[in-house]
Order: C-alpha cells, then structure tokens, then sequence
C-alpha cells in the first residue's frame, strides 16, 4: 500500500470575538475520521466540495499537519516524523502555491529542484528530457517563470514534481484555469506517466473530465467525513445522477413530456428548445435521440454531464 | 562527479540567489551605497552624541568607536545572513512554508537560504573601516589573546545576532504578526550593543546580557582590548566568553525554532 489512513482526524481551533472582551473557543474538526488505503499504480480522484477536508488530507498525507489523532503511513512511513525521507519520493503539485523560483528561467528551477533532492545529474537530465518532450516545455525552458502563462507554469510545476521520479504524485487542482488544451495535454501526460512508469496519483479536481479520463476510483469527502469510495459510474448509479439533452427544434413544437425513459426538464424559446434529462443506466442518448427524431426534426443537439458539485450534493439529498 | 550532498544543495541555493541579485547591477550598486550611507550615518549619532559630551559611561570617543565598530560588524554579517527570516509571517501567509516543507531539506535552511542579501556587505566594510580607524586611536596592548579576542568577537557576535533573528522570527509561529516583536528584539539589540552598557539602567542591562546577549558583541570584548575592568563589576572572564554566549544562542534559537515548528505543523506547543 502506497497510502494507509486509518481514522485520521485534524481538529483545528476558531476563537471568535463574543462581546468586547470575552472570546469563544471553538473545536472544528476539519477532517473527522476518515479511514482509506491506495495501492501502487491506482490512480484515485478525491473530489469534494470548498471546505470539506481535501486539503487538510492532503496536507496530512505529505507530512505538512500533524493528524489530532488517527496514523497514517505513506510509502510506509510516518509523514510528520520522516518528512524529510517521504519528500524524496513523493512529488506534490499544489495548483495554488508554486515549487518555482519566479525570478529564475524554467530550467535554473529545475537544476536547483535537482540539487536539493540530490540527484545524479545522469538520472535527472534523461529525467528532464523525458517530460521537456512529452509536455513541450522546450519553448520556455529559459523564460522566467513570472513572465509564463498559467499553463505553461503548471506543466513546469508538474515536470518539477516529477523530477526525482516518485512513487506518489499528489495533485491539487492540477487543470484549474486552464485551456481546454492545456487540460487534455496535462491529462495525456499524467496517463502515460502511470501506464509506463506505475507511478501512483491521487489528485483533487472540480473537474469531471479529469476523473474520467484519469481516475479508476474516487473518494467523496464531505464534511471531513468519507462519503463515498468507489467507481465513477458507481457513484453516478448511487445518486442518480442525470445527463441531460439539449435539442433545437427546426420549429416551435408542443412539449415533449412523454419520450420514454426522460423527464422533461425545461421548454425554451416557445418550443425551439428543449431540455430532457434521462439516467445513463435506464437508457441510452442514442435512444433518446431516435426517439425525439422520430417525432420531431432536430436541428442541433448537445448532451451535458453530471457536474461534480451536483452529485455529491446528491448523494446527501436523494 | 561526487555523489550529489546536503551542502551542494545549499549551495546551489545561496550560488542562484547571489547570481539573481548581481543580475541588476545598478539597483545592486545602489543598495550597496545606501547601506554605506546607513552605516556612515548610525556612525555619526555617535559622533554627535561626543561633540556635546567627553565621555559617555565612562568611555571616551575612541572607545565607544570601538564598541560601535564591532556592534555594527556583528550585525551586518548577521543582517546579510540570516536577515530576511524576519519575512516569515509572509512566507506563512503566501505558503511557501508549506513548498519547503515538501522538499527534502530543513524548512530553517530553506528560509534562509532563500535569499542572501550581498548589499549589506556594504555596511560591514564600512563598519570594518570604522574599527580599524578606532583600534589605530585607542591604545590596545597587543598580544595573541588580545588579537585573536578581536577577530573572533564579529563572528561570535553575527552569530549571536543570526540567532536572535532566528528565535525572534519564529515567534510568527504564535503570533501572526509577531514582527514588530521582532524588530524590538532585533534591532533594539543592535542599537544598544553598540553603546557602553554602563549608560543603561540595570534592568535593560541585565535582559541584553543574560536574556539576549547582546553585551557579548561589544562592550564586554571591548573592555578586555581595552584593558579595563568593568566600571560595573561583571567578572573579567565574561569579556571573553563571547564564542560560549554565541553557543548558546544557537542552542536557544534552535530549540525556540523547533518548536515554533511543530506548532505550525500543529503537532502541539
């Protein structure tokens, strides 16, 4: 087990003005016993709402806050204790605080990243090669790192995360801000990076896409509570969740509340727009669409995703 | 090439941060002068303070010189240093403690190898200008003890300063915005290390040796170059005794640092 968690909790302290003088003490417990383990090579997406303890986890995890009680073990040591020994081989890329040198070229980062986790300059150069070509960082290898975009930073954060070749990479938000081609090329990357290398990843996202196309398993945190542990599908089936189907209409027509296996949600512009939700396990939006064409001629259509935010509050409000 | 080390790393640190600073050249050369300027006029208080009086707690122009000379030596290879750890609060607030905190070496090292601040050179050099010129008008009876008390006293005395600024700034771990705390120890310690501590009242002199020793920097090593006994009392051995004070202020600081620490990481105080 490349991670083991077992009733992790982390209080932390609110004092609050209560009058003039007298102030209250309050106990919150930001993560409230939460037990899970990853084995080597899953890759797990650990989605939440602001404020439901990802961050406090992940900051556990990596030996940055000390548990209020509970242990937890990742790469089989004790992350507060051997901190020093567990960032030698984990990588972590937080989306919102940078391992870069702002006033240094890309590359200086990485020489410096490599000094500190002493590396062979061998080991780290093929290394550095490697990720240069697969995340095409070549072309701003020498600009400084405060004159580069958003996405050309995070793929020189995740190349500097990757540098000493972990076992585990954590994420925090990795694709937050960025193009949709950025997103895809962060995604292809992280892919192969486990597929080749069977290196571990457990990243925090808002973000569907990214659990679909990375994530074999998500936990659901809420409230500093595990709410969910499983597949997407599996979460999708538990709460429901519903795609829906957007169709324009070549004209205004009445509306279609008895297409089979749908719920009419919502009529727009006298009829030219219509909006059917159906559950991806009854049917399929190949069958919707047939069955609408067959009554009524479509002009365009599109199909919308469960957004996470949406199924986790599902899955306290069935 | 050599297996990679911790020291190579640290290196590699400080060698980046100089080589990002000399990369402005004109804004480096002003800052250097501006710290000669700061030097020249903290040099001059004590200039004016002598053109009112012919001695101040005993001690006359040339002597105080000394003391001042050594004081702001101390302080400026410690300000170069170790300074910029007083910008904690900030490093906390921005969360870069937590990105050196990922990265396999000490949070301390990191913080303060984050940043070397070359322009403070420029004070220590005038300062170093100041001392000779007041070793030349005061009169020392050479012998190797005397000579070897005078090269030691700014090394022990940085190091005494490095660790006031270290215990200090980790008080941002209790307090956010511990750095007027900071200061007060700090600089209020440097300011007074460099006068006679026969002009303060016992209270302030006995915190500034015994608390922070900042009469271990100057006054109490300048009275043994001096050969005198001290007007107050304080046995003759403590003038020597800089490099054990220097020892345990690095112990004091390191221990308050730890423990700031595993406050922050919240591992209890």
């Amino acid at each position: 087990m490349i991670v083991e968690a077992s009733d992790l909790r982390r209080d932390f302290v609110v004092r609050r003005k209560a009058g003039r003088l007298r102030r209250t003490r309050d106990v919150v417990a930001a993560v409230d016993g939460i037990s899970f383990s990853i084995g080597a090579g899953e890759c797990v997406g650990y989605i939440g709402a602001n404020g439901a303890g990802k961050s406090t986890t992940i900051k556990m995890l990596t030996g940055i806050l000390v548990p209020t009680s509970g242990t937890v073990r990742v790469c089989g040591l004790d992350p507060v204790r051997q901190r020093t020994s567990l960032a030698r081989r984990i990588g972590v890329v937080f989306g919102q605080r940078s391992q870069l040198w702002w006033d240094l070229p890309l590359r200086e980062s990485f020489r410096l990243l490599a000094a500190i986790h002493r590396l062979p300059a061998l080991q780290w150069r093929d290394r550095l090669d490697e990720c240069v070509a697969l995340l095409e960082t070549g072309p701003f290898l020498e600009t400084p790192v405060r004159q580069l975009s958003l996405g050309q930073r995070m793929r020189g954060e995740v190349t500097a995360a990757l540098l000493h070749s972990p076992e585990l990479l954590v994420l925090d938000e990795p694709t937050i801000g960025l193009d949709l081609l950025s997103k895809e090329r962060l995604r292809a990357f992280l892919a192969r990076e486990r597929r080749e290398r069977g290196t571990t990843i457990l990243l925090t996202t808002h973000d569907l896409p990214d659990i679909e196309r990375l994530c074999d398993r998500i936990l659901v945190v809420d409230h500093g509570r595990m709410a969910f542990d499983g597949t997407l599908p599996g979460l999708i089936e538990r709460v429901g969740a519903e795609r829906v189907l957007i169709i324009d209409l070549m004209e205004p027509e009445p509306a279609l509340f008895d297409v089979p296996g749908t719920t009419l949600l919502q009529v727009e512009a006298g009829g030219l727009r219509q909006h059917l939700a159906f559950r991806p396990e009854q049917t399929t939006a190949a069958e919707v669409v047939a069955a609408v064409s067959a009554r009524v001629a479509l002009r365009d259509l599109a199909v919308t995703e469960p957004d996470i935010e949406d199924v986790v509050r599902r899955l306290y409000q069935p | 090439m050599a297996e990679p080390t911790v020291t190579g790393a640290y290196a590699a640190l400080v060698r980046s941060r100089v080589a990002a600073q000399a990369s402005y050249r004109s804004s480096f050369a002003i800052d250097v002068a501006a710290q000669v300027l700061l030097a020249v006029v903290e040099f001059a208080e004590v200039y004016v303070v002598f053109h009112q009086v012919h001695s101040l707690g005993g001690f006359s122009f040339a002597e105080v010189t000394l003391m001042f000379a050594l004081a702001t030596t101390a302080f400026g290879l410690a300000d170069g240093a170790v300074g910029h750890v007083d910008q904690l609060p900030h490093y906390v607030r921005t969360g870069q403690l937590d990105v050196f905190l990922l990265r396999p070496l000490s949070a301390l090292g990191q913080l303060v190898s984050s940043d070397f601040a070359l322009r403070r050179l420029g004070r220590v050099a005038t300062s170093l200008v100041i001392l000779v010129l007041a070793l030349v008008a005061v009169d020392v009876d050479w012998s190797p003890e005397r000579a070897a008390l005078l090269l030691v006293t700014p090394l022990a005395g940085a190091v005494i300063f490095s660790s006031v600024f270290v215990a200090a700034s980790a008080v941002a771990f209790w307090l956010v915005e511990g750095t007027e705390f900071a200061n007060a120890l700090t600089y209020g310690g440097s300011y007074l290390s460099s006068f006679p501590f026969t002009v303060f009242g016992s209270a302030i002199r006995r915190f500034f040796t015994f608390a922070v020793p900042a009469a271990f920097v100057a006054y109490l090593p300048a009275l043994a170059l001096l050969g005198r006994p001290d007007p107050l009392g304080m046995p003759g051995w403590l003038s020597w005794a800089g490099p054990v004070a220097a020892c345990l202020s690095v112990a004091v600081s390191a221990v308050t640092w730890r423990t700031g620490l595993r406050r922050y990481v919240g591992a209890g105080s």
